[in-house]
């Protein structure tokens, strides 16, 4: 099960976090601070898994940015990998060529993509047919 | 009216957007904190308006504040606002302000409640699907409760949209409110054979989640499970049922045997890593599941092997980790397979990334044997000296301790050997881990009896030489280990050739830099030690010795009085007190070593739990009057993440017998009899003692000289080790010419030519070791339930889902309710009703498939019979008849396996070997006609309530299974375009997924199927 997901940039600005577990606010910097921490110290010679207090955190990194899950322990890491680049597909699909400043302006679209592709913590739809079909519609009602 | 509008747009000009304070945080880099202050003035302002596009636009540029940390808790009743606009578009952003700023804590959440229950109701699926999804963010108790019912209607609706989220929505819900899994579980289980694969597999996952914190209450749904496995062809979803089995087999190693095959056949078959990953996983929880007698598994532990080594051997470090990880648990129940890669896994110990070392780490823990503990430790000390000032160092501390000392030493040979290596390595400078090497250090000296004199001299050494380790800077760590020389030597003084030179050093003037705890223990030896010096001075007959080493202590004690501890004072006086006794030459020596008389024994872990608190004793009353409520909540950080220890004191029972309490006094007698602790007229008898006389020492004669520490000197022992290994295995033969026939009196029954495969136990031991076994009160019990965690969130939904539900088991429904929208179909009362009468119907449906069960094999007939003479259906009482019954008719007594099973558990295990996959319709004959049933009952209830909807719904439905296979080609083919690797990586300005190919490599970037069906659903 997903913990959260955060996506951040080397400086550690955050980019987008999706928490599926309740923390309060001083937590949820400490674990962003936290996981900013561990992350970036890593390069391409390390796995893309970090055991994180009693969880881990699966993670990639896309030009200046970590795309970071933290899911339970048992959770397939290699399952949760491809879920990030499916992820990251999508955003690149929807948003054409993604960048770090589309996300930026347009946060809360990506929070629409992310309830689009996981819920309540757990992986929700995996085409990427599908989730743009759903997120054109969506756009469509504004 | 038309005013107000153009008021409204004049204000938005006027109004910074989201663009611009994005545009403005960038551009204030240098007064961030100011320029935000000043756009959170600007957005309260906004918020106060009428204009709800204002608002909206406000909460969104909150939201985004609120990702940077800034706090927004203020706006939350604005947020709420947003939320309850009718306009799409900032209904969402205010969910999306909800899902991020909600928690369980925020008062005005509850204001929320028929908000969302209009939104949940909402004709227009995306208010419905906005709403489910805020809702999964920050559902509470209390919301939990009182939408639980509408959230369980919504897992019917049409789309199938809209069923998926609300069907991942009920775990949260199951959370949060665990009263609602059993009315809910059935319906849950019905998605299971949902016509969308989506729904399918949404369910899946949260019976997944389910039964990983509780697997036994799942364990019925295993053939259902099965069936999906087989036929599936979406791995995401294969990966969570793979994994859902290997919770699932411990409980029932008849299903791990059934298991087998098809993951064997999916692991040879699959080009999906992540798949593969799982089944191999689940093939080693199978196979510990199993009892190791059966030889034909050995194929698969083979095969799993040999699919890790290919991982470890991978050049991905994420193979390479992950297969490390897996490889660890194959160790545990056979560790030969995994011994003989041993190569491999020390080259990890090289690898660039800490986890892999730590991983390859965990694995030599397990592969250690007599034979190669030491090669293997001195590998690790080679990487130890490599690894200067890292973290991972003092991991590898900890690990060689803990591969040392594993299993209580079991595989140490050589204590000496131990004690020097624990020396060498309070040589690390600043590390942490000094206590533990301190621990060691005296868990080693208490409890191996043979060693105390090596240890001893080696302790001396160090204390002599302690300035080596407090160094200029005061290093936390590594001067604890100074605490336990003191004490051993102070503790066993007797085995020192010269207890003057240690005590000396012991009041050396430097020590008074030392942390207190540790300089008390420092005075509590140095008069141990005290008292052995004049004990052999006395006993020499040199009293104005004696008297000048009293002398010496009085003139270096006061330097300790200074120290925070009481101890160096009220030994001080205690010194001068012999003083004057020795001025009148009295031999004291007596007296002062009665002071320390009788040994102190080591004592377990748990010994202190598990004393039985005294009767009338209340440990959690006052013994004065309280003091005034101090802070300490700021002292002890609560972190999230960890599950806080339990430190509850057992709980006591409240009333017991006088037979209870005679009882208990009789145990209390006895183990006041039995702690050395505990103050009586004669020595406890030592139980070891007694053994220890009868094993014959092995004198080994020290070629090696004492060194001075700091200096290595473990390595020696390694030469001399296998020269006594060759040594004793000369002997051996010898000894066996000589006396085979004593040989075979001890039962060993070797064979001579065995002599040269060197096995385990022919090593013997340098010391003769007697471990003494921990203390524990004589009515502890071993068994332990102390590791279990009471506050688990998961154990409020460990519920018997197969007991037949109740009255009780009704979610709460809310009398008055909005309006309710067109199409969610609905069901105030329908689905009360339906309740009751599914477990009811349930129960007739069972008996009718039951009866056709036992056409079917005549085996099962008898079982059931029992079963089948419980008459009637209506009535009450009936509903709770069946379980016992059934469950005592059944052989096994399977307490899982229920009356309302859709399968018969104990059948479907026990029918003949599963076919491959090649054949999935043949697996299981009975349930192939089940899958209809269930919705068409469901769908005949429910068009009771709303008849006229549900025609539509199963039209649709019809329709939709028509189109379905058509789809399925549509997909197919536009995944393959994904697939084939189209994603213009070059032209992305987020540069190269292309480490991603490492995952892709053998197939495609996307999951693949497994190449059975060939189709991907996903």
């Amino acid at each position: 099960q997903i913990r959260f997901i955060l996506i951040q940039n080397r400086a550690g600005k955050t980019r987008l976090a999706k928490w599926y577990m309740q923390f309060d606010d001083d937590e949820k910097q400490k674990l962003i601070e936290e996981v900013h921490a561990v992350v970036t110290v890593r390069d391409a010679k390390h796995t893309n898994f970090v055991e994180f207090r009693n969880f881990k955190i699966i993670y990639r990194r896309y030009a200046g940015l970590y795309f970071c899950i933290c899911v339970d322990v048992t959770d397939n890491n290699l399952a949760y990998l491809e879920a990030i680049h499916n992820f990251v597909e999508v955003l690149n699909e929807y948003f054409h060529n993604v960048c770090e400043l589309d996300l930026v302006f347009n946060f809360y679209k990506v929070y629409t993509v992310v309830d689009e592709m996981f819920l309540a913590g757990e992986i929700r739809e995996t085409s990427q047919t599908k989730v743009l079909k759903q997120l054109l519609m969506l756009q469509s009602l504004e | 009216m038309a005013l107000k509008m153009v008021k409204g747009s004049i204000d938005r000009m006027f109004d910074k957007n989201l663009q611009d304070l994005v545009r403005g945080i960038r551009n204030h880099k240098e007064d961030e904190a100011k320029f935000i202050s000043a756009c959170i003035d600007e957005i309260k302002h906004e918020l106060k308006q009428d204009n709800i596009a204002v608002k909206a636009n406000a909460v969104c540029k909150l939201t985004y504040l609120q990702m940077l940390g800034y706090d927004v808790s203020w706006a939350a009743f604005n947020i709420i606002e947003v939320m309850s606009s009718s306009k799409f578009t900032f209904k969402r952003i205010g969910y999306l302000a909800a899902s991020q700023c909600f928690h369980e804590g925020t008062d005005v959440i509850m204001l929320t409640t028929n908000q969302i229950r209009k939104d949940l109701s909402s004709p227009n699926q995306y208010d419905t699907g906005v709403a489910l999804t805020g809702l999964s963010c920050f559902v509470t108790p209390d919301l939990a409760r009182d939408l639980a019912n509408d959230i369980m209607t919504l897992m019917s609706h049409t789309k199938p949209y809209i069923r998926k989220k609300a069907v991942l929505i009920m775990y949260k819900v199951f959370l949060k409110y665990p009263e609602s899994l059993r009315p809910a579980f059935p319906r849950l289980k019905e998605k299971l054979e949902d016509p969308d694969p989506g729904v399918q597999s949404a369910a899946v996952n949260v019976i997944c989640e389910l039964a990983r914190r509780n697997p036994k209450n799942y364990l019925s749904l295993a053939p259902l499970f099965f069936k999906l496995m087989t036929s599936s062809t979406n791995n995401w979803v294969l990966i969570k049922i793979i994994k859902l089995f290997g919770a699932l087999t411990p409980l029932e190693p008849r299903l791990g045997k059934k298991l087998i095959e098809p993951l064997t056949n999916l692991i040879h078959s699959t080009s999906a890593m992540s798949l593969l990953y799982e089944c191999v996983n689940t093939v080693i929880a199978v196979l510990i599941s199993l009892s190791s007698g059966m030889p034909n598994h050995s194929a698969s532990i083979q095969l799993c092997v040999q699919k890790l080594r290919i991982l470890i051997e991978d050049s991905d470090q994420n193979l390479k980790y992950l297969g490390l990880l897996a490889m660890s648990k194959i160790l545990k129940t056979h560790p030969k397979s995994v011994q003989s890669h041993k190569d491999l896994i020390l080259q990890c110990l090289d690898d660039k990334d800490e986890s892999i070392r730590l991983r390859a780490l965990d694995l030599l823990y397990g592969m250690v044997s007599k034979k190669n503990l030491m090669e293997i430790v001195k590998k690790l000390m080679i990487h130890v000296d490599k690894a200067e000032g890292t973290t991972y160092r003092d991991e590898l501390l900890t690990k060689i301790i803990d591969i040392c000392s594993q299993s209580n030493y079991q595989y140490i040979t050589n204590f000496e050997w131990y004690i020097s290596i624990l020396v060498e390595l309070t040589r690390l400078e600043g590390t942490r881990h000094g206590h533990l090497i301190a621990s060691q250090m005296l868990d080693v000296a208490i409890r191996v009896k043979a060693i105390r004199s090596f240890a001893v001299s080696q302790m001396a050494m160090l204390l002599d030489n302690a300035h080596l380790l407090t160094g200029n800077t005061q290093r936390n760590g590594i001067c604890e280990v100074l605490y336990a020389a003191a004490w051993i030597c102070g503790e066993f003084s007797e085995h020192l050739e010269e207890p003057m030179q240690t005590l000396e050093a012991m009041l050396r003037p430097k020590v008074t830099t030392l942390p207190g705890h540790i300089q008390a223990v420092y005075v509590q030896n140095a008069v141990k030690l005290f008292a052995t010096v004049l004990a052999r001075q006395e006993g020499a007959g040199d009293r104005q010795a004696a008297q000048e080493t009293t002398e010496l202590l009085i003139e270096k004690l006061p330097q300790f009085v200074q120290s925070s501890d009481l101890e160096a004072s009220c030994i001080l006086q205690l010194i001068k007190y012999i003083q004057k006794l020795q001025a009148k030459e009295v031999s004291v020596s007596e007296e002062v070593s009665a002071l320390f008389a009788g040994e102190l024994n080591p004592v377990a872990p748990k010994a202190q739990k598990k004393v039985p608190i005294p009767d009338g004793l209340d440990l959690d009353s006052w013994i004065n009057k309280p003091l005034r409520e101090i802070e300490s909540e700021d002292e002890k950080p609560r972190a999230v993440f960890q599950v806080e220890e339990p430190q509850h004191s057992r709980p006591r029972v409240p009333e017991i017998d006088e037979k209870e309490l005679a009882k208990r006094r009789e145990v209390r007698k006895q183990e006041q009899a039995s702690n050395p602790f505990y103050i009586k007229s004669s020595p406890s008898p030592q139980k070891e003692t007694a053994n220890v006389d009868h094993i014959p020492v092995v004198q080994i004669d020290l070629t090696v000289p004492l060194k001075v520490p700091g200096m290595p000197m473990s390595e020696q022992y390694v030469k001399l080790e296998e020269d006594r290994r060759q040594k004793q295995k000369q002997d051996k033969k010898k000894d066996k010419k000589k006396k085979k026939e004593k040989e075979k009196k001890r039962g060993k029954g070797r064979r001579l030519d065995s002599a040269h495969t060197e096995s385990e136990e022919d090593i013997a031991p340098a010391q003769s070791v007697d471990i003494m076994t921990e203390e524990m009160p004589e009515n502890a019990l071993p068994s332990d339930e102390d590791d279990k965690d009471p506050n688990d969130p998961y154990r409020a939904l460990d519920i018997d889902l197969d007991k037949p539900m109740v009255d009780s088991d009704k979610l709460p429904v809310q009398t008055h309710r909005p309006t309710e929208g067109l199409k969610s179909p609905d069901p105030v009362a329908g689905v009360e009703e339906q309740d009751e009468k599914k477990s009811s119907k349930k129960i007739k449906k069972d008996k009718e498939r039951k009866d056709k069960e036992r056409k079917k094999s005549k085996e099962e007939k008898k079982k059931k019979k029992h079963r089948k003479s419980t008459p009637g259906e209506e009535e009450e009482g009936q509903v709770e008849k069946p379980a016992p019954a059934a469950a005592e008719s059944k052989i096994t007594a399977l307490p899982t396996a229920p009356p309302t099973e859709d399968f018969d558990l104990d059948f479907w295990l026990s029918s003949a070997p599963v076919p491959s996959q090649s054949q999935p319709e043949l697996v299981d004959p009975a349930p192939s006609s089940e899958p209809e049933e269930p919705k068409d009952e469901e769908e005949r209830e429910e068009s009771k309530s709303s008849k006229h909807k549900k025609q539509q719904h199963r039209k649709e439905k019809e329709e939709k299974s028509k189109k379905k296979k058509k789809k399925k080609h549509q997909d197919e083919g536009k995944a393959k375009s994904v697939q084939n690797g189209t994603l213009e990586e070059e032209e992305e300005p987020l540069p190269p997924m292309t480490n991603y190919s490492l995952l892709a490599e053998n197939s495609d970037i996307k999951m693949v199927s497994t190449g059975q069906q060939g189709a991907r659903m996903v």
